[in-house]
């Protein structure tokens, strides 16, 4: 009966709240995305945070710093829409910390220079777009309304990337060298982003009857790629794929194949920084542990000293 | 103590209009909780007044027994202007 109830909801476009009934196995689902993707924002501010003092300007410092915050707002939103199924932000941490959970295995790749911020703003941050803007008509309650508000923080943070892409382009030789370079770099990884082929994609067919997720990864990719090639050849710059080719046919590009035994070596753990990625997390997680335990000894000592005051 | 409790933030976002529930948090103490609600929640002047409350203080309906529960706002469509038919002569009403 319940069971029932819940697919007419599903059907019938309506959101699921916590509280409702729901399978175990769409709790699971749930959990499992939202805190993948609430890791990917705490672990996708490291790549970033090893430019804040190197940025070329004061201007561009700031901007970075605000992206960075940004994401790290988006993984307490996600943090907080995935408690509400019943797990605890301890567990969801241990869980990242043991290398147990994943997340996106875009942050495994290094940032070297500073048109790495440039690329990573215009790619990676449009194709996590890309993939977010239909999650906030996802079935669940929480997870749409947190996707509401990072899409509309999003937007800056792939404009942002971009006007350094296309400062760097009309910039000297060397800059606009940089700035392929990056391009080079960045490329494939971002079209792996979008996760396996639907052939091969385990939880797809479900996650999409649920409407936990809205559309397949081909379908989010090919998305991307029309979107993006126009971009690359408004910058000058050139796409690193041979195959890449507008098909009148299809009114899509064509692109060539992804190295999937590369993104597979790099979610197992053997990308170039996931040791590096796990490390600093880690750490910083360990060393605030002092900053967490004075702020709990301190408001004890508040409760203990005064009443609580009505407003 | 060990974890911070988790509180529910209400924004108002302009003067005359209602908090209005926007998500949740962790913090030590209510004081941090409004500032970490300042910093997560109205990064781009989304509100001018902030609420937090312990969320185990929060009581809520249970949506097992709504039919149940919201029943006797199921048949009282006397209560809607619509219900009433009026003559069109009659303006303003
Ligand atoms: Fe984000
Ligand atoms: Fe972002």
């Amino acid at each position: 009966m319940p069971a029932q109830l819940f697919e007419e909801r599903i059907e019938g476009e309506e959101k699921i709240e916590p509280r409702d009934w729901m399978p175990e196995e769409y709790r699971r689902t749930l959990i499992r995305q939202i805190s993948q993707h609430a890791h990917s924002e705490i672990v996708g501010m490291l790549p970033e945070g090893n430019w804040v003092t190197r940025a070329p300007s004061l201007k561009r410092k700031a901007i970075l710093l605000a992206k960075i915050q940004d994401e790290a707002g988006h993984g307490l939103y996600l943090y907080a829409a995935c408690e509400t199924l019943g797990v605890s932000r301890e567990d969801l941490l241990s869980e990242l910390h043991s290398g147990k959970a994943k997340y996106s295995s875009i942050f495994n790749y290094p940032a070297l220079s500073w048109a790495d911020m440039g690329a990573i703003g215009w790619l990676v941050d449009g194709a996590a777009i890309m993939n977010q803007i239909p999650l906030c008509r996802t079935s669940y309650g929480p997870y749409a309304r947190a996707m509401v508000r990072i899409c509309k923080e999003e937007s800056f943070h792939q404009r942002q990337g971009y006007e350094i892409m296309l400062t760097l382009s009309r910039g000297t030789e060397v800059q606009k060298q940089m700035a392929q370079d990056a391009l080079n770099r960045w490329w494939w990884p971002s079209l792996m982003m979008f996760g396996p082929g639907d052939a091969d994609s385990v939880h797809s067919l479900q996650n999409l009857r649920w409407k936990i997720k809205r559309f397949s990864n081909d379908e989010l990719r090919q998305r991307f790629v029309d979107m993006t090639v126009p971009q690359a050849e408004l910058l000058g710059l050139n796409i690193p794929d041979p195959l890449l080719r507008w098909n009148p046919d299809r009114n899509h590009y064509d692109f060539g194949p992804i190295d999937w035994d590369e993104f597979w070596n790099v979610v197992r753990g053997n990308g170039p920084c996931n040791r590096e990625r796990l490390h600093d997390r880690v750490n910083a997680h360990e060393e605030g542990a002092w900053v967490r335990d004075a702020a709990i000894a301190h408001a004890i000592k508040q409760r203990n000293r005064q009443a609580p005051v009505a407003s | 103590m060990k974890d911070w409790p988790l509180y529910e933030v209400f924004i108002r976002s302009r003067s005359g209009l209602n908090h209005k529930h926007v998500g949740s948090l962790h913090a030590a103490d209510p004081q941090m909780a409004i500032e970490h609600a300042r910093d997560v929640y109205t990064r781009r002047m989304e509100g001018v007044s902030i609420w937090v409350v312990e969320s185990s203080r929060l009581h809520a309906s249970d949506p097992t027994e709504n039919d149940a529960f919201f029943e006797p706002s199921q048949d009282k469509i006397y209560r809607h202007p619509t219900f009433y038919d009026l003559p069109d002569e009659v303006k303003h009403m």
